[in-house]
């Protein structure tokens, strides 16, 4: 896959998804750094907010109903804790006028009945809104995450020539987790807080106007200096993530490139280095870490200052009778209840924010566009014989100019074998997934049988080929699992057979649990192993024709020869391509197909090519030739 | 967890014990603030009460909080300075520490979980001690002299603050032990729907090409309704958890007005005055003792990872490298540039087989020595013994006639110009990756060397097309860079040392075979004098050197020229016919 990796790289600088591929310095990928005042730290921002949360809601639009029901929860929650200082008020006014007299015991406790069924109707109401919103952000996450993965299937190879493994990675977990905390947590804190907030403004003004100005004056005074201060603060928690970064990806070289820093008494200079960074970090991560700081104890002098405020002007009301002592005891409360939703909006909204991007880039995936849908194309072959013609193919990648191959035909008989071999870039493997219909061809046509591929489901190009790829491709499941993977009907025979004959049987009856040993990264297979197990697969698969796209140049030569039995009873009456480094393997082939820059520029038998001279020739002389 | 405090220095500890100092005036600063409040219900109470009283109890309000505000800004200097330097040593501690390590520890924690370690980790721990210090620190002394101020008052009312606190730490009991493995298994499942997506992902074309889309997407959602049920579960859990700490608090309150109300309606008549502005301050206590509680809860939430953090970290820094320094720096004049294995057998640390058993030969001065074999039979290991990577289990290997323990690690390198199999380079420019290092001589002598270097290993030609030359920017990883172009730079890297012996592990493989034999001859004629220790797959690669050494499983299935192989060694004709017809080779 050479040929492709050249433009790719601009692609990704003009086009790339949602966000540069690479983070720098978060081994992990998740997580944010050292936190800053309630997370605003390492805050992403989304281009189009509204727009992204209008999509979410969209997507959650099933659920709306019962999240309606979670905000009148909600609502109704924060009204009840809103009530509670009015009647404990009311209830030390009770006290304080029987202090000279008797107390009023049966209103009392009245009034404490009255609180309790308000707490416990408190505790019930948010716990329901809680339970709601739990399950469906469960549900919506779930949702998400099925779409991505459905949506992998769905996208054309192309796509992924400029998003890395670990990008979709991250939609899935890291995106579709900060989207459902944001929906589970901050929706309900939100409405709470904005509730909580004008609620008791509304209270406040409702028991006693002046005492209200004292709280929210004194409150506001406190928050004014605190915004001032995280305003400025910005820059360092900015500061503390690049220097990280930077260590970071510095750690990662060094540890990666280990043995060469040691083979060139690199250390020293790299200990010089990482001193230089970890100086650096030590002194914006001091600041980033005394400014996040600071936001607790401002915040609680901001309370506390609202306490002292009340309780002054308060008592000179109270003195001169012209409030009675509740309401101080119900500002105390609402002081407390006026400035927390403050922080608690600032906070929800900074987790909107990082929901929205996260959302900007989990729909961009979702919206990303996917291959045509093939639901009419039913044109099947019966009985393939294996005729496959290629004819003026051209080809060149869907995002970009380039024509990669340019005018390319072959034609393949029935049974017969045929080796694409030439420099790497020339496009040989390109070839292949043009046959695999992995992309489209822009000119030209591609036909089995007669049939052009076009002309068939994606599907049914894939059922004619068994594939066999350089990367040795298993998954974590059983021997067994592994070699049937998704083909219906594999009898136990069948595999077997398959096993025996690419000669793998014995060893895996030696394994600890025979063909249901998990393959996992304690047992160790050899890279042999690996193939032989990917060659028992297409055999198990048993399709009409095969692919084997480098198969054997991660194998060494001797393993080699033992898996090339294998290999020719794979071939034996299966018109064959083949794709091949090492000029040795493909001697034998019908036809050789020599390409160098996305063209045929010989073709014949291995012997016809040698005689003609060319540059195939040149190809397989230099391997013998001695160095004087 | 507690091991790692032990990297704080004197300064740390003061810093410290300084911090303790402002917790506690901050402590008894809070703490004061509710008494002015009971002096102001009091006055208020009180008839004939002066206002000017009432503004002067307010202003001593004011000062604590002010203080209080002093104190805590103070206190989080100090723990953010000791968190900083910790988190600074710990790091230079681990990076040094990884630095001295051979390929047998990093192998044994593997670099991903090293780099993890050197970062994540102390991350994590930077975060405890930061928020700890202060919280692990205040919450007892709060709670405790909170206790003791509300000690003298009614036990009625303390009963009911131990109540509150009892159920408080009921209900945080219960989701630990019901929520927290929950969360534990939510990171197993977690990697599981990650392997599975990834698995796809690197699949691409098999799952493809084998229709497999639905089998595929069948497994995800297997793994996708395992992660969501157990989330669904901790979340429902938890959002019955949540607001009881809310609902406690209230209670709480209401508590102590009630039995205020009961008490202050049965005492007498002198004693209701006072049990009413106890009953006041009551409640502000009450709150700060249930307050420090949930800190103390926090920290105990906080702690589990920290301290998986602090193990890692530690299990790092006590592994004792396993390959010391010898002291020479110099080896045998006459000698020079000779590499000898004498009965050389190693195995690693926990095996019990062999990798390499009793491999003796010679490679003299400017000779040409070529190891092969099938993968896995030991080829790299051999040479990685050279330069010290892994030591001999038994026997010895010479360089200028001297056991390579002998020397001193540095010294030893100098000699050696090593490529590796994977092309390794370095953030930098295609000039500082190749003068890479230090050979003990001086920094513009090896300056001088690169472009002839570049020149040797046949890279001119496209680090010239570079815009920038020899100073043309290399990513990090060499990311920019085609494979062949990484391999060709790393071996004009240790060319450029002009070193007495090079040794290329496999590194010509990601040449074509054009590149491969032109890149052999100018080595043969500019670095002539070098002993060259190669190992390789291609026959065509060594069939021309002095001696090569055929490995089987461990052992030394031959040694000779490529004719004398082809004569009397089946291992390498079976390699050599694997590879080239009989025609060929004859």
């Amino acid at each position: 896959m050479m040929e492709k990796k050249g433009h790719n790289r601009e692609q990704e600088r003009q086009n790339g998804v949602g966000r540069p591929v690479h983070r720098p310095g978060r081994p992990g990928g998740h997580g944010h750094g050292p936190g800053g005042p309630g997370g605003s730290g390492g805050g992403e921002k989304a281009k189009d907010f509204a727009g992204t949360w209008k999509k979410l809601l969209h997507y959650c639009r099933k659920y709306l109903a019962v999240m309606v029901i979670a905000v009148v929860c909600a609502v109704a929650g924060t009204v009840l804790t809103l009530i509670g200082p009015d009647k404990l008020s009311e209830m030390t006014d009770l006290i304080t006028e029987g202090i000279l007299g008797g107390i009023d015991m049966d209103a009392v406790a009245g009034i404490g009945m009255t609180l309790v069924s308000f707490y416990v109707a408190g505790y019930i109401l948010s716990a329901v809104q809680g339970w709601i919103m739990a399950t469906v952000t469960q549900r919506v996450s779930r949702n998400l995450r099925s779409d991505i993965s459905k949506k992998i299937n769905r996208l054309p190879m192309w796509f992924y020539n400029r998003t890395t493994t670990g990008d979709v990675l991250s939609r899935v977990t890291n995106d579709v987790d900060t989207i459902g905390q944001s929906l589970n947590q901050s929706i309900g804190n939100l409405i709470s807080a904005i509730v909580l907030f004008i609620g008791s403004l509304v209270m406040m003004f409702k028991t006693n106007g002046i005492m209200t100005l004292t709280a929210v004056l004194s409150t506001m005074i406190g928050f004014v200096v605190m915004f001032a201060i995280m305003g400025r603060s910005q820059r360092y928690f900015i500061r503390q993530q690049e220097n990280l970064g930077a260590l970071n990806g510095h750690i990662e070289e060094i540890y990666a490139g280990h043995t060469v820093i040691k083979a060139y008494n690199g250390e020293e200079k790299a200990q010089e280095t990482f001193d230089h960074l970890n100086d650096k970090l030590r002194d914006s991560g001091f600041k980033a870490q005394c400014l996040s700081g600071l936001m607790m104890p401002i915040m609680t002098f901001i309370g506390n200052f609202g306490y002292v405020a009340v309780c002054v002007v308060g008592g000179a009301l109270a003195l001169k009778g012209s409030i009675r002592f509740g309401v101080i005891v119900a500002f105390i409360m609402y002081v407390r209840y006026f400035t927390q939703p403050l922080s608690q909006i600032a906070q929800a909204m900074q987790s909107l924010q990082s929901a929205a991007a996260a959302g900007e880039r989990v729909f961009a995936f979702l919206e990303a566009e996917e291959m045509e849908d093939e639901s009419s194309k039913v044109q099947q072959l019966k009985q393939t014989k294996g005729y496959v013609e290629f004819e003026h193919v051209k080809f060149g990648y869907e995002d970009s100019d380039r024509t990669i191959i340019h005018d390319f035909s072959a034609e393949a008989k029935p049974g017969q074998k045929i080796a694409i071999v030439g420099p790497t870039g020339a496009g040989k493997t390109t070839m292949v997934n043009l046959l695999m219909r992995f992309h489209e061809i822009q000119e030209g046509a591609i036909r089995i049988d007669g049939v052009s591929t076009k002309e068939m489901s994606r599907q049914e190009v894939h059922s004619q080929f068994c594939m066999v790829l350089q990367d040795t491709w298993l998954f974590e499941g059983t021997v067994r699992e592994n070699l049937i993977y998704c083909t219906e009907g594999a009898t136990e025979e069948t595999m077997r057979n398959a096993c025996r004959a690419v000669g793998l049987d014995h060893f895996i009856r030696t394994l600890p649990k025979g063909y249901d040993t998990v393959l996992n990264d304690q047992v160790n297979l050899s890279q042999g192993q690996k193939q032989q197990i990917t060659i028992a697969r297409a055999m198990i698969a048993d399709k009409p024709m095969l692919i084997l796209d480098e198969a054997t140049s991660s194998v060494d030569t001797r393993t080699e020869l033992q898996i090339q039995e294998a290999m020719d009873a794979l071939m034996k009456n299966r018109t064959s391509f083949v794709i091949a480094h090492r000029l040795s393997t493909i001697k034998n082939s019908d036809l050789i197909l020599v390409m160098r820059d996305g063209d045929i520029i010989e073709k014949g038998t291995h012997d016809e090519l040698l005689k003609k001279g060319g540059f195939y020739a040149e190809l397989y002389n230099s391997q013998f030739e001695q160095a004087s | 967890m507690l091991k790692i405090l032990k990297n704080l220095t004197k300064k740390e500890w003061s810093l410290a014990a300084l911090a303790l100092v402002f917790i506690v005036a901050q402590v008894w600063l809070d703490l004061t603030m509710p008494d002015y409040m009971s002096e102001i219900t009091i006055l208020v109470q009180t008839p004939g009460s002066e206002m000017s009283e009432i503004l002067t109890a307010g202003g001593k309000m004011l000062l604590c909080a002010l203080g209080s505000l002093i104190a805590s800004v103070l206190t989080i200097l100090c723990a953010a300075r000791i968190g900083s330097n910790l988190s600074y040593t710990l790091r230079r501690q681990l990076f040094g520490k990884v630095q001295e390590f051979s390929m047998e520890e990093i192998g044994h924690f593997s670099t991903a979980s090293l780099i993890t370690r050197s970062t994540n980790d102390i991350t994590q721990v930077q975060m405890l001690i930061i928020m700890g210090l202060e919280m692990l620190l205040k919450a007892p002394i709060k709670a405790v002299w909170a206790v003791c101020k509300i000690a003298g008052k009614d036990w009625h009312w303390t009963l009911a603050t131990g109540i509150a606190v009892a159920a408080l730490l009921i209900l945080v009991g219960l989701s630990i032990v019901i929520v927290l493995p929950k969360f534990k298994k939510l990171q197993v499942l977690t990697d599981d729907l990650n392997r599975v997506t990834r698995e796809n992902l690197n699949g691409l074309r098999v799952v493809r090409a084998y229709n497999a889309e639905k089998y595929q997407e069948k497994k995800f959602e297997g793994a996708n309704a395992a992660l969501t049920g157990t989330s669904l579960f901790a979340q429902r859990t938890m959002s019955f958890m949540m607001p009881g700490i809310q609902l406690i608090m209230s209670g709480l309150s209401l508590a102590v007005y009630w039995i205020g109300a009961v008490l202050i309606n049965n005492a007498g008549m002198t004693e209701k005055l006072t049990l009413f502005s106890d009953m006041m301050v009551f409640s502000q206590y009450a709150m700060q003792v249930v307050s420090s509680f949930m800190m103390l809860v926090m920290i105990f939430m906080m702690l589990p990872r920290a301290s998986v953090a602090a193990k890692r970290i530690n299990e790092v820094l006590d592994t004792e490298p396993t390959i010391h320094d010898g002291y020479l720096t110099q080896g045998s004049k006459e000698l020079e540039g000779e590499v000898e294995f004498r009965n050389v057998s190693f195995r690693y640390p926990d095996a019990e087989e062999y990798v390499l058993k009793d491999i003796s030969f010679r490679a003299a001065k400017g000779e040409t020595v070529a190891f092969i074999g099938s993968t896995g039979c030991g080829k790299s290991t051999v040479i990685n013994l050279i330069p010290r990577f892994y030591d001999a289990t038994e026997g010895q290997v010479l360089v200028d006639g001297v056991n390579v323990k002998g020397y001193t690690q540095q010294a030893l390198r100098n000699k050696i110009g090593y490529v590796s199999q994977k092309a390794t380079l370095f953030t930098g420019t295609i000039r500082s990756n190749v003068a890479f290092g230090d050979n003990g001589r001086p920094e513009a002598e090896m300056q001088e060397n690169v472009e002839e270097a570049i020149a040797t290993a046949q890279a001119s030609e496209f680090v010239e097309n570079l815009s920038e030359g020899y100073d043309g920017y290399v990513a990090q990883g060499g990311t920019n860079l085609s494979g062949g172009q990484k391999q060709r730079i790393s071996i004009a890297r240790a060319i450029c040392r002009k070193p007495e012996i090079l040794i290329f592990d496999d590194s010509f493989s990601a040449l074509d075979y054009k590149t491969d034999r032109r890149l052999r001859e100018t080595l043969n004629e500019k670095c002539g004098d070098a002993t060259r220790l190669i190992v390789a797959q291609r026959i065509g690669t060594i069939r021309d050197a002095d001696k090569i050494i055929v490995l089987d499983e461990g052992r030394m299935a031959g040694i000779g020229t490529h004719e004398e192989l082809m004569q009397n060694c089946e291992v390498y004709r079976q390699i050599a016919y694997s590879q080239l017809s009989k025609e060929e080779l004859a």
